[in-house]
């Protein structure tokens, strides 16, 4: 039965509506939400397992066979990163039960998690180019709203421009949709990619491709990022480390889809565009963390950084870079989660963002500082967590490939993401302390559960990298052979 | 016709464009619904403008118009519908908040 694979977006979608009508049973909300991320989790692995011993999955729906109908695909790497969007939103979701406050659990907080959720799954499974815009936008308006929701001013101000931003993109994605479907007369990506290698990528088509880095560039924040820190300093702590894991991944995902799978045959010119806008992103990503003091941007420019170093490794395409792209990918979305959730505690417990107004928090939360120290150690890429693996294979590959430039950018932005955390490290946890034992807050356990669970997972990810090694280079290997890809949509 | 649709919608872009760079945010946002008209004019166009009957099979006719691009355009006009009425309530709710549609106004959260 391939039905199983659309159950990780409709059962977000169903729940969601579910959760609607049970607006003032707060703890059901909850549980039930928590449950389906859990049980999300646990479907992708098994359909992760089936996968590996029988092949790419897909389902028609309707019976329609592909290309006249929409699909939904399963392969390795959205398979790896549907489980890694159930983990990293069930911890975020233990978070916001202890932190996010009645008002918002009452006005459908949940909800919109679950939309959000199932709008970035359906992006992640979908065979389908113009699904994958109504995919964007199920996401994009449930972010819409919960960056929105409590209405500070801040947050009010700041949606303002997400929207605009965002509708602009959208605007982008629809108007590249357009051109392609004039140009080769097909919305399904398997069946694109066939056409594409029939008219051998003319220039015509370059341009499209251009249109769509463009487009996914806005989403993912590939040198267009400037949205994104004041973006995500606005919301809630739990939505904002919501917004760090997944949303730019989306963005990400759907470049490595659609310039490994359609648009691989002039890698000279895009290939090399990517490179140079990823490039500079590290660059611009590392001055904006050094460059200020408030740790929400510290934080959010962090999320620019591995961008552009995820995308290194689209760029230079060998196997080694793009398994380490997938690697880091799935590091990158639990450690910006825990990377946000202790800013955010930081923030609570001090009633303050800038770093220069705490001090000492070590003598207070020595737990906390502690989980702060490895999530700085495992960004920085060190041997025994989770960023190493990922780190070593991207370089690897660039040095294979010869882009020297782009290693030596890549390995330097790691010591600016170093120094930036270290620089918190050290003016926030160590020195004086300034809180006295009767002005201590008390950190409730259900804000530190969650972000030791998410150190047990970076941990774990880095220790056990082997036995995730298959998955990876199976997702790989669909990646860089197209066909594989192809044969299992059409030719069945 | 195709070169009539597609200069429309050209003209429909710069407007836009020209009202989205402006300072009054309700000018933003009427930018951006005419971005989406041109944007589904756009479609439209690109799925060819040739004659043939309304893509109904009642009509019994040698050949339609092709109805992929007509449905994609259904989708993305329901959206853009939504995506607008949020950002119209947005606008609405910052004004009564912030006291301004001024764009410059909103910039920097040093006020929190």
């Amino acid at each position: 039965m391939n039905n199983i694979i659309v159950l990780p977006m409709v059962i977000p979608v169903l729940i969601g509506i579910i959760l609607i009508f049970l607006g003032p049973y707060t703890k059901a909300q909850r549980w039930i939400s928590l449950g389906v991320m859990v049980a999300n989790a646990g479907i992708s692995i098994y359909i992760l397992n089936r996968i590996q011993t029988e092949g790419i999955l897909r389902l028609d729906f309707g019976g329609w066979t592909p290309p006249f109908g929409i699909l939904f695909v399963a392969d390795s790497f959205s398979m790896i990163l549907v489980l890694t969007t159930s983990i990293v939103t069930s911890v975020c979701l233990i978070y916001s039960f202890f932190s996010i406050g009645k008002a918002h659990e009452t006005m459908f907080f949940y909800s919109f998690v679950n939309f959000l959720v199932a709008g970035v799954n359906g992006s992640f499974l979908t065979g389908d180019l113009f699904n994958l815009y109504v995919c964007f936008e199920i996401m994009l308006l449930a972010s819409y709203v919960l960056i929105a929701l409590g209405g500070r001013k801040v947050q009010l101000k700041e949606s303002i421009k997400y929207v605009a931003i965002n509708v602009l993109s959208s605007w982008f994605f629809l108007v590249a949709i357009a051109y392609l479907y004039g140009t080769v007369g097909t919305l399904n990506m398997a069946h694109l990619s066939e056409r594409i290698a029939e008219a051998g990528q003319t220039p015509l088509l370059t341009v499209i491709s251009i249109l769509f880095l463009t487009v996914f560039g806005l989403k993912s924040g590939l040198l267009l990022y400037f949205w994104l820190p004041g973006s995500y300093s606005a919301p809630p702590t739990a939505v904002a480390a919501l917004f760090g894991a997944l949303l730019t991944k989306v963005g990400i995902y759907a470049m490595f889809r659609v310039f490994t799978l359609l648009f691989y045959h002039e890698t000279s010119i895009t290939h090399t565009i990517i490179g140079v806008l990823a490039g500079l992103t590290l660059i611009g990503g590392s001055i904006g963390a050094l460059a200020y003091k408030d740790i929400r941007q510290i934080v959010s420019y962090n999320v620019v950084i591995a961008v552009g170093f995820i995308l290194v490794g689209l760029a230079v395409a060998t196997p080694e870079a793009i398994e380490g792209s997938i690697y880091y990918l799935m590091h990158d979305m639990i450690v910006k989660a825990l990377l946000f959730l202790l800013a955010g505690t930081m923030i609570y417990l001090t009633g303050t963002a800038n770093i220069d107004y705490m001090s000492g928090l070590i003598r207070n939360y020595p737990l906390l500082g502690w989980m702060f120290f490895i999530v700085m150690m495992s960004l920085a890429g060190i041997p025994p967590l989770s960023g190493f693996i990922g780190k070593v294979l991207v370089g690897q590959g660039a040095a294979d490939a010869g882009s020297y430039i782009l290693l030596a950018l890549a390995f330097i932005s790691s010591i600016f993401v170093l120094y930036s955390l270290l620089r918190v490290f050290l003016s926030c946890f160590w020195g004086e302390t300034i809180i006295s034992v009767e002005d201590e807050v008390p950190l409730k356990k259900g804000m530190l559960v969650p972000c030791v669970l998410l150190t047990l997972v970076t941990i774990g990810l880095g220790l056990g990298a082997e036995s995730l090694a298959p998955y990876v280079s199976d997702a790989a290997n669909t990646l860089l052979n197209p066909d594989v890809y192809i044969d299992a949509v059409l030719n069945d | 016709m195709e070169t009539l649709i597609i200069i429309l919608s050209g003209v429909l872009v710069s407007v836009a464009t020209y009202l989205i760079l402006s300072r009054s945010l309700i000018r933003v946002i009427l930018g951006t619904a005419i971005l989406s008209h041109a944007a589904h004019l756009l479609i439209m166009t690109m799925g060819g403008l040739k004659d043939g009957s309304v893509p109904l099979l009642g009509e019994e006719a040698s050949s339609y118009t092709d109805a992929l691009p007509q449905a994609l355009i259904l989708t993305s006009i329901v959206i853009s519908f939504a995506v607008t009425a949020l950002f119209l309530v947005l606008a609405y709710r910052t004004y009564t908040e912030v006291g301004t549609d001024n764009l410059h106004a909103l910039r920097g959260f040093k006020d929190e």
